[in-house]
């Protein structure tokens, strides 16, 4: 999807290592297909450090520029991880047990790619976001990438 | 008695409509949300072109054309747009299905209605043809539909009592512009609103799955959680919203600051459903 560089790299498979083992914890009694483990995995990192600039945003957190700082780059990595080993052939929803993956991902590569470059590039713009305010005023956009993205690539619950 | 009532006439008399007011009317409204073609996108969701599908018990419904244009609402009189609205009767004097949320619009306000109607006929003509809606026995007697009127068409609001201008606001927004009792209060046999379970959640018409309750029976969100999701989309887990909620939050998005904290108190001053 992306050329990136070896610190993303890095990053990423740190990221996806640790949340692959918390996510296989709370869900040790299903087994899911490794593809889909690992974007729950990612999906779970996204949300953690979109928790972090969201408390911010709120009030509940202190801005705290070194973390406002981190959670914003990464976003920007996990967003741009390279698709090739996650988005699998053959696991949409239906066709494997906890996927919600839209058939579209695989027929609209393009459109799915695009919505994570968003995601990309939102998230870049909170990386120096100098106070709550400023963190609050990126969120909107930011929330906004993740809700375009899964209005159109992912599937109903249950 | 199950003929539709004569027209509304001098709707809003002495009011001058504000088309820019009426913008936050029918963002708050959700008209787009079912009015635009299916696969509109971004500012083509302002062309009014209908052909949105409805599935139901009762057969599947097809959003109409509501653009200004000789396919849509054109020719239409305010009286005769604000009788469509708030009362579901057509300029030929049929009843509407309730797939088109009048039982909410009711409440909607004459001079809301006036710069709502101002507004719409600032937006870009379609000429998509309406699409029949599909429904079977007895439901096709548009006439059975004043005995549903009878029934159901609410004369005030759910929430009653004491209410801060704020709760106020919330209210008129909920239950009237933003119609979100239509998806999340169940409904009776006859698709009528249980006002007894009020927003305690209902199955998903269109899917599977439940509209979630969104009484603080079962909603642990705060205020802040609830303005800041009608804001970003994101849950307090930081998921996002998703199904035909995406498209409610949009527009809640778009709205003054204000109306989103009106929203939450609103629901905080809901009575509880466990």
């Amino acid at each position: 999807m992306n050329i990136f560089s070896r610190k993303t790299i890095v990053l990423g498979i740190c990221a996806g290592v640790i949340a692959t083992a918390s996510w296989a914890d709370s869900h040790s009694a299903e087994k899911l297909n490794p593809a889909v483990a690992a974007r729950h995995a990612q999906m779970q990192m996204i949300g953690y450090n979109i928790g972090i600039l969201g408390a911010v945003a709120k009030g509940e957190m202190e801005y705290d520029a070194a973390m406002v700082a981190s959670a914003a780059a990464n976003l920007q990595a996990l967003a741009k991880l390279d698709g090739a080993t996650l988005w699998v052939a053959g696991t949409e929803q239906g066709a494997t047990a906890g996927s919600r993956a839209k058939p579209e991902i695989w027929s609209d590569s393009a459109g799915f790619a695009a919505k994570f470059d968003d995601l990309a590039m939102a998230s870049a713009a909170l990386i120096g976001a100098a106070d709550a305010a400023a963190v609050g005023a990126g969120m909107g956009d930011l929330g906004g990438t993740c809700k375009a993205c899964h209005e159109s690539y992912r599937g109903p619950k249950n | 008695m199950t003929a539709p009532a004569p027209q509304t006439q001098n709707f809003a008399t002495g009011h001058i409509a504000d088309p820019d007011h009426g913008q936050i009317v029918f963002t708050a409204a959700g008209c787009a949300s079912c009015h635009a073609a299916p696969d509109a996108t971004e500012a083509d969701k302002l062309t009014l072109a209908g052909g949105h599908e409805f599935v139901s018990p009762f057969g599947t419904f097809y959003a109409p054309n509501i653009s200004p244009g000789p396919q849509g609402i054109g020719g239409w009189s305010l009286d005769q747009f604000a009788h469509a609205v708030t009362q579901g009767v057509s300029p030929q004097g049929q009843h509407y299905y309730p797939a088109f949320p009048y039982g909410s619009y009711v409440h909607m306000s004459p001079t809301d209605v006036s710069d709502l109607f101002a507004y719409m006929k600032t937006l870009p003509v379609a000429d998509q043809p309406n699409t029949p809606h599909d429904i079977g026995f007895p439901f096709n007697i548009r006439r059975s539909l004043g005995l549903w009127k009878q029934l159901y068409m609410p004369d005030s609001f759910v929430l009653t009592g004491d209410l801060t201008p704020e709760e106020a606001r919330g209210r008129y927004l909920v239950e009237a512009l933003a119609h979100c009792a239509e998806c999340h209060t169940p409904r009776t046999p006859l698709g009528g609103l249980d006002r007894a379970a009020w927003l305690s959640g209902a199955p998903n018409p269109s899917g599977k799955g439940r509209i979630p309750n969104i009484t603080t029976g079962a909603l642990e969100w705060s205020d802040s959680d609830l303005i800041y999701y009608f804001e970003s989309g994101l849950t307090p887990d930081y998921d996002s919203v998703g199904g035909s909620m995406a498209a409610v939050v949009t527009n809640l998005a778009a709205l003054p600051a204000g109306d989103r904290a009106a929203i939450a108190a609103y629901l905080k001053a809901v009575p509880a459903i466990p």
